[in-house]
C-alpha cells in the first residue's frame, strides 16, 4: 500500500463507521411500533372509517320514511345532552367514566347484537374526544356488530346543530 | 267519507303544526348562538365556587373578566388553564378576573383538579341553563373575554392560543379607544 492512499483509506472507513453508527441510533427500537403521536391508544382516531357514520348521512337516515332508525346513543357529557341532542338519542355516558361505562352497559346489554347504534359525543375536537373510543371499544366487546360513531370533527354545536341538523333540548 | 277526510285533514294539520315547531326549535337554538356573541351583553349570572363563596357575575363591573366554559376530561381545555393561571397573576393587579365554569357532570374531579392546579381564580361548576344563557356551549372550550362594562369583546370556541387571549386582555386593560367594544 502506498503511503497517498493509506490516509484516504482509514477517512474513508472512519466515515463509513460513522454513517454506520448513527444510523443504528437512528433506528426505532426492537419491537416498538412507531404509532402516530396523534392516534394515541383510546383515541377516537383510532376508529376506521368504517366505524364512522357522517353527519349528513345520519341527517338523511333520520329524515327518512323509509326503513328502521337506529338506536342513538349520546356518550358525552350531561350537560350538553341537556342543551341539544339528537332527536330521540338516549343519554348513556360518559364513556370516559366508569359509571357512565355501566350505563351505557346497561341500556344495550338486553339488545340483540345485530341491533343498529350510532353512538356520539361532541364534546370538543375529534381528535381530543375521551368518550367515543371508550363507547365503541365497549359495545363491540359486548359483541355488537352493528355500531356507528358521528363523525363530529368539531364539536356537537359546529358539525350539527349550526348546520341545521334537527336537534331537541331536555332530559 | 266525511269522518275519514277530516280525520285526514286533522292528521296533516298536525304533522304540519310539528313540523313548524321542530324547525322553530332549531332555528331557536342557532340563533340563541348569536345573542351572545362579540359586541353583545354579557349576561348576568350567580353561581357557587368551588370554596363555597357566591359568585355574582354582576360584581364584577370595573374589571376585565375572562369567562372560560371548560371541563376536567377536556384535553384542550386542560391545555389552556396554566396559561390562564398565568395571565391572571401578572394582570390581576391591573383589574383582570379570569372566572372558570366547569361544565363537569360531578363536583369532585373538578375539586381535585383545582387543588392540583393551583388554580388562582374562581371555579363553579355551571349549569345547562347558564350554558343556554350564554348562547348554547355546545363544545368544549369556550372562552369570552369581556370589558369593563360588561360587553363582549371577543368569543373563542376551541382551543385558543394564550399569545392571542393575553393581547385582547392588554388592550382592555389599557383601555385603549381601538379596542372598544363596537356597541350594537
Amino acid at each position: 500500500m502506498n503511503r497517498v492512499s493509506f490516509p484516504r483509506a482509514v477517512t474513508t472507513l472512519t466515515i463509513l463507521t460513522f454513517a454506520l453508527a448513527m444510523s443504528a441510533w437512528a433506528r426505532p427500537a426492537k419491537g416498538g411500533a412507531s404509532a402516530s403521536p396523534r392516534a394515541e391508544s383510546g383515541s377516537a382516531e383510532t376508529l376506521s372509517s368504517a366505524a364512522l357514520i357522517k353527519p349528513a348521512e345520519l341527517a338523511k337516515i333520520l329524515k327518512s320514511t323509509t326503513g328502521g332508525k337506529p338506536l342513538i346513543l349520546q356518550i358525552g357529557f350531561h350537560m350538553l345532552y341537556q342543551q341539544a341532542h339528537i332527536p330521540g338519542a338516549e343519554y348513556a355516558g360518559p364513556a370516559s367514566d366508569a359509571n357512565g361505562r355501566k350505563m351505557l352497559t346497561d341500556r344495550v346489554k338486553s339488545l340483540p347484537h345485530n341491533k343498529e347504534i350510532v353512538l356520539y359525543c361532541g364534546c370538543c375536537p375529534w381528535s381530543h374526544c375521551p368518550n367515543v373510543q371508550p363507547a365503541y371499544a365497549l359495545l363491540h366487546s359486548m359483541g355488537f356488530t352493528n355500531v356507528k360513531v358521528l363523525f363530529l370533527v368539531n364539536n356537537f354545536g359546529t358539525d350539527w346543530v349550526y348546520k341545521g341538523y334537527p336537534t331537541v333540548k331536555g332530559n | 267519507m266525511i269522518q275519514s277526510r277530516i280525520l285526514r285533514i286533522a292528521a296533516i294539520a298536525v304533522l304540519a303544526v310539528g313540523g313548524c315547531c321542530a324547525t322553530f326549535a332549531q332555528t331557536a337554538t342557532t340563533a340563541r348562538r348569536h345573542t351572545v356573541s362579540k359586541g353583545t351583553m354579557a349576561p348576568d349570572f350567580a353561581l357557587t365556587t368551588l370554596d363555597g363563596k357566591k359568585l355574582n357575575f354582576a360584581s364584577y363591573k370595573g374589571k376585565v373578566v375572562v369567562l372560560d366554559f371548560w371541563a376536567t376530561w377536556c384535553v384542550p381545555c386542560r391545555a389552556e388553564i396554566p396559561g390562564f393561571i398565568a395571565l391572571q397573576k401578572k394582570y390581576g393587579g391591573r383589574g383582570l378576573q379570569f372566572i372558570g365554569i366547569s361544565m363537569d357532570d360531578n363536583v369532585k374531579p373538578v375539586q381535585a383538579f383545582y387543588r392540583k392546579f393551583a388554580m388562582n381564580y374562581p371555579v363553579a361548576v355551571g349549569n345547562a341553563k347558564l350554558a343556554e344563557v350564554y348562547g348554547g356551549i355546545l363544545g368544549l372550550p369556550v372562552t369570552f373575554v369581556i370589558d369593563r362594562e360588561g360587553w363582549i369583546f371577543a368569543k373563542h370556541e376551541g382551543e385558543v392560543p394564550e399569545s392571542t387571549i393575553e393581547r385582547e386582555i392588554e388592550s382592555l386593560l389599557s383601555a385603549d379607544p381601538r379596542s372598544q367594544v363596537q356597541r350594537p
